[in-house]
């Protein structure tokens, strides 16, 4: 573990060097044609179901299925969804537990992971074996599930947040990090008198900002993604997050409350309002993704992966 | 569970100072704000990690949470591990697990290898960004969502189906069949992580010495090989380190994946350790079985991952942690 700071390294010149020698034209079409599969293979079923989710009825049976091509725009579908409660409220509920979650994950974290930058502290060791026994072993589902049921947190949002809220990952990418800002800029703060709050949140957050970002943005993700927690506590439907919701009605195709059906003949079909979900589920991911992107390929990931 | 993770590929602490001087008492005194910035996260791993573990002493009780609760049920000491070796349905998650991790290490393993070296060699930067930015992204997805998307494209009533149906041929559905299962929950990973996979090769193509491949092409090595004498000899370290990790996760071969579609194929071809775990203990009620099912897998998944760091170590590799 070694810096997340980007490292640039040798930046390949975007041009050919003069001894590399030209590629062949079936070469390059070659290239080009698996790059282009590729491609398609990841944004070809998005496109298809965003298109579907915003296709009129009539287009959506015409195709028989997905639509491949558009012929109408319409957002019935969207606004079926909304007008009930269930999807609603699901979105509602997964909102709450991914920021409220968040929060809670990435402050614990960062707090933890500051204490355990100092060796030689008190307890240093144990407390940071206790983190790293994380990696090497699972305590296993039903013993986290009887304490979970018994400290009465079933059909509780905290059931979603409380038992995963730790990761050890993202705590030694953080330990790291902190532990790679030199000491002299903390040595200087202690002697004109700071505490080790303040420099925390005066000194270390301040340099930390890119890594944090990546940490929360992972905490997100997971909070956004959960499933089999809210599957195992969650029995009350009124308190189902989005996954729950993905599963039930687009993935083992149960129907829909009535209300969101749709009775009446104009109304969406419910491939439409099935893709519409997916589309919901997998939009905050496509958002916040840009924003992120830039530190994957240069920085905090490969910077605690290489080491 | 749930919350993505991935394994930091070394973990070291630095070296320490010599505190020896100062008491116990002196140092709890000066460090009381760390301990107190801790204290969150302590209680947290406490409550999650350090007493479900010790709460594993049910998989040696006849544990029923009604009459006695974990100290009052009766032991029966290795029953529960016994009976898990006669059960059918137990040897058969056991069989799936490992022939999945088999096939995965052959058909899934080098595939972020053979990406990273596509997405390297593409010349215009711009484009390179482009592709990285694309094949990345499903991994931000969930389970449930790519198990969706899949089914949309491969099911049924599927985009695939539809496009055969109207050509006149016969619909597929290859979302239930549990002979072709193992491909298909094959081809969902690859979909969902080799691009993320590629990240940590393309990081090691970058660390080699470009001098390298300008030498070779001086002294006429073509293309495919410089590919051979410098480039893959450059992935090796990481190559063998991934290798070595995934053997060491050997029974770990995801868990939401499988009881997602578990219903669709039926147990036979998609039941794994965990879900059997599942299943065995919360869906049946034998708590106690299903916790020595989750106890057994937890033990040999350790013992597997110290195996394979010492592995590691022998070759002259970092492994996923070192002493300090």
């Amino acid at each position: 573990m070694t810096t997340l700071t980007s490292r640039p390294g040798r930046r390949r010149p975007a041009r050919l060097a003069p001894w590399e020698e030209r590629p062949s034209p079936a070469g390059q079409l070659g290239k080009g044609t698996i790059v282009t599969l590729i491609v398609l293979a990841v944004l070809g079923p998005l496109y298809t179901i965003v298109l579907t989710s915003l296709s009129p009825a009539a287009t959506v049976n015409r195709a028989g299925g997905l639509v491949l091509v558009p012929d109408g725009i319409t957002l019935e579908a969207y606004r079926q969804i909304f007008s009930d409660t269930v999807v609603s409220r699901a979105v509602l509920v997964s909102t709450g537990v991914t920021l409220a979650g968040t929060l809670i994950s990435t402050g614990v974290s960062v707090l933890g992971a500051y204490s355990l930058s100092r060796p030689g502290s008190f307890l240093h060791r144990p407390l940071l074996f206790s983190i790293l026994l994380m990696f090497v072993f699972f305590p296993g589902i039903i013993p986290v599930y009887l304490m979970v049921s018994g400290l009465g947190l079933k059909d509780s949002y905290w059931s979603l947040i409380l038992p995963t809220a730790v990761s050890a990952f993202n705590v030694v990418v953080l330990r790291s990090f902190f532990m790679n800002i030199p000491g002299e800029v903390l040595d200087s703060a202690r002697i004109d008198g700071a505490g080790e709050w303040r420099i925390l949140w005066r000194i270390v957050l301040p340099m930390s900002k890119a890594v944090t970002a990546v940490v929360s943005m992972f905490y997100a993700v997971g909070y956004w993604n959960a499933w089999f927690n809210a599957m195992l506590y969650i029995d009350d439907t009124r308190r189902w997050p989005l996954a729950l919701i993905l599963r039930q009605y687009v993935v083992d195709s149960n129907p829909l409350p009535a209300a969101t059906a749709g009775v009446t003949g104009d109304a969406p079909p419910t491939l439409a309002i099935k893709m519409a979900i997916v589309v919901i589920a997998v939009l905050p991911a496509l958002i916040i993704y840009p924003f992120v992107q830039r530190h994957f390929t240069k920085g905090v990931i490969v910077g605690a992966v290489k080491g | 569970m749930g919350v993505m993770t991935a394994r930091p590929i070394n973990v070291e602490s630095p070296p320490q100072r010599d505190e020896h001087k100062l008491t116990w008492r002196a140092k709890l005194r000066r460090d009381r704000s760390l301990l107190l910035m801790n204290l969150p996260m302590l209680l947290l791993v406490l409550a999650f990690w350090w007493v479900p573990a010790l709460g594993n002493i049910i998989a040696f009780q006849d544990y029923n949470p009604y009459t006695g609760g974990v100290l009052g049920s009766p032991v029966i000491g290795f029953t529960n591990f016994a009976l898990l070796f006669q059960d059918p349905q137990f040897l058969r998650a056991m069989l799936n697990t490992l022939s999945i991790t088999a096939f995965q290490l052959v058909f899934y393993f080098p595939v972020p290898i053979m990406l990273a070296l596509l997405l390297h060699s593409i010349v215009s930067a711009r484009l390179r960004a482009f592709v990285q930015g694309v094949v990345y992204m499903p991994y931000f997805f969930s389970w449930v969502l790519v198990v969706a998307i899949f089914q949309q494209m491969f099911g049924g009533a599927g985009l695939l189906a539809q496009l055969l149906r109207e050509r006149g041929h016969e619909g597929v559905d290859w979302m239930t069949n549990s002979d072709t299962f193992i491909l298909l929950i094959t081809t969902q990973t690859i979909w969902k992580d080799a691009g993320w996979g590629a990240i940590i090769f393309l990081a090691a193509l970058s660390t080699i010495d470009p001098n390298l491949y300008e030498a070779a092409a001086v002294d006429g090595a073509r293309r495919w090989r410089r590919l051979w004498h410098i480039t893959l000899p450059g992935l090796r370290p990481v190559i063998v380190l991934l290798l070595i990790l995934r053997l060491g996760d050997a029974l770990n071969v995801g868990f939401e994946q499988f009881m997602l579609q578990r219903s669709a194929v039926g147990s036979g071809a998609s039941e794994v350790f965990d879900t059997f775990v599942y299943w065995s203990g919360l869906r049946t009620g034998d708590l106690g079985y299903g916790a020595a099912a989750g106890l057994f897998k937890g033990l040999v998944g350790l013992l597997l991952i110290l195996a394979a760091n010492r592995m590691a170590h022998a070759l002259g590799e970092r492994g996923v942690y070192s002493r300090s």
